[in-house]
């Protein structure tokens, strides 16, 4: 399909997915609205409401602060698990010892940790990098762990046979395979970045895009809700955009599907 | 035992044992003894499972064996063997490196400055016709050039003896051939003992100055070892066409054919 005629009926999605919200919650339609504004409210409110933010600046403050949690959670999440899925990898009898305790906490729910990190680290960002943290770190640590465990023994002897040293090995062939696996969970930790400190945001906190949804439901305000999911989805679009650019700097040694050239 | 007349790969009733889970041992080789004088080429060719690559691995210092002793140009083997370049039978590059840095990394380690080894892989690269693609990740390349770039990997160190698993296996038949010619032409110009372990046995006389012949495993043993005296320098295309080819081949093939049957008959599953 050509680009202008793809980009044309993805747009003619929104307007028509709009035009019947703008209808059923504004056209009486055999005597009665169909979307009550109170429990649905109307696009032209949410896209109201959204200007408003960004009019008077007060959206950026919360952003600021989501995009700022989300940061510190990927960036400490992330070095906790290439450490210690590094770690584990090369000390298999380390990884046996810990098993149980890192399935244990990996099966457990960690929006249940949220009240505690508040608790321990107040209404502040902390207490939401923390929950992100706890996120984004089982992600990253399961991949590198993997990664590293699962390095071509093939490649290893090579590396052997090449006179490598074991810190050559550490820096040609284990550190290059767990960074690899990092960055092909990058997608994933990412949005659990973000997913720890807007719930964190959500569960109690003075800014950020969770705690301006989780306001605007406390006043029955529907249009601000929409508005905070709306501006809320376009930042995670953003970020993921982001990534797609890193990623394809980084990773270019990656070979695509189906783009093996043969003999 | 004199530096001068050692051979270069000396493998003495060398005996490989694995345990298996469950406490009972397997012995994939048992009483194996070679010798490659320096600058031969030795073939090793046997059926499936037979333990030809466990003999290089011994050979390279990967693997210790049970009983038994190699000797690295006189001097008993211990611990990883340094004379050696080893091009294994599945893909060994670093796939986050480019060509020329794979090529390169072999001098870079040992302590060369990486503008020299840079241009001397680059040099590598030309020398097996892989001189415009030295910016390529190893998936960018086909098999066949994969294994161009394995085997200056291996050559730019420079090791005195080259050891070869089935280098070639993966590949379709013609760049096989292609590859046999290479290796040949890089052969001569550069005299290495080398060991090459396949299990074709047309490439094997194709290639080597002597073809080894193994049993079928368990517990192979060394039940053959022949000249190949066919005139140097060869073409692999041009020499499969000769008598002379035929009738070693048909001499080889009459003992390795009882082998390859008893593979085969003891499930033929490793194939």
């Amino acid at each position: 399909m050509p680009r202008l005629k793809l980009l044309a009926l993805q747009l003619l999605v929104a307007i028509v997915a709009l035009g019947i919200w703008q209808l059923f919650s504004t056209v009486p339609i055999a005597g009665k609205l169909w979307l009550p504004p109170f429990f649905f409210s109307t696009p032209v409110d949410v896209a109201k409401q959204v200007i408003a933010w960004f009019a008077t600046g007060v959206i950026w403050k919360h952003l600021v602060i989501t995009l700022w949690e989300s940061m510190l959670a990927f960036a400490l999440g992330s070095a906790a698990g290439v450490l210690v899925g590094f770690w584990f990898a090369r000390q298999p009898r380390v990884a046996a010892v810990f098993d149980p305790y890192v399935k244990m906490v990996n099966a457990l729910p960690r929006v249940v940790l949220a009240p505690i990190f508040t608790l321990w680290l107040g209404l502040g960002i902390w207490s939401k990098v923390a929950l992100g943290v706890t996120l984004v770190f089982f992600v990253v640590f399961f991949n590198v762990y993997q990664g590293v465990k699962e390095t071509s023994a093939t490649l290893v002897d090579n590396a052997r046979m090449l006179g490598m040293s074991e810190r050559q090995m550490m820096r040609h062939v284990f550190w290059p395979s767990a960074l690899s696996w990092m960055f092909s969970s990058l997608h994933t930790s990412i949005g659990f970045a973000v997913v720890g400190a807007v719930v964190g945001e959500y569960l109690g906190a003075a800014a950020g895009l969770g705690y301006l949804i989780q306001q605007a439901e406390g006043s029955f305000d529907v249009a601000g809700v929409f508005a905070g999911m709306f501006v809320l989805s376009v930042f995670v679009i953003l970020i993921d955009l982001m990534v797609s650019l890193v990623e394809r700097r980084l990773l270019v040694w990656r070979p695509q599907a189906g783009a093996q050239p043969t003999d | 035992m004199s530096g001068q007349t050692a051979a270069a790969v000396e493998l003495r009733e060398a005996t490989v044992a694995f345990r298996l889970t469950g406490g009972r041992t397997y012995t994939a080789v048992e009483q194996a003894s070679l010798e490659v004088a320096d600058g031969e080429f030795v073939a090793i060719v046997g059926p499936t499972g037979c333990g030809k690559s466990t003999l290089l691995n011994v050979a390279a210092g990967l693997l210790r064996p049970a009983a038994g002793q190699a000797a690295i140009f006189g001097a008993a083997l211990d611990g990883l063997n340094h004379d050696a370049g080893y091009l294994f039978q599945a893909d060994a590059l670093f796939p986050w490196k480019t060509a020329i840095d794979n090529v390169a990394i072999g001098l870079e380690i040992s302590g060369t400055p990486r503008t020299e080894a840079l241009t001397r892989a680059q040099g590598w690269l030309e020398t097996v016709g892989l001189g415009s693609f030295t910016q390529r990740y190893p998936h960018m390349l086909s098999g066949g050039q994969r294994k161009r770039v394995g085997l200056a990997q291996v050559l730019i160190r420079d090791p005195k003896i080259l050891l070869m698993d089935e280098p070639f296996g993966p590949l379709d038949a013609q760049t096989r051939q292609i590859m046999g010619n290479l290796l040949l032409e890089l052969w001569s110009k550069h005299r290495k003992a080398v060991l090459f372990v396949t299990h074709d046995l047309e490439e094997a006389i194709a290639l080597a100055d002597r073809v080894v012949i193994m049993s079928a495993g368990p517990s192979s043993r060394i039940i053959g070892d022949w000249r190949v005296t066919l005139p140097r320098p060869r073409d692999i295309f041009e020499i499969r066409l000769t008598h002379d080819f035929h009738a070693l081949h048909r001499e080889i093939w009459g003992v390795l054919r009882e082998q390859v049957m008893k593979a085969y008959g003891q499930g033929g599953q490793a194939a």
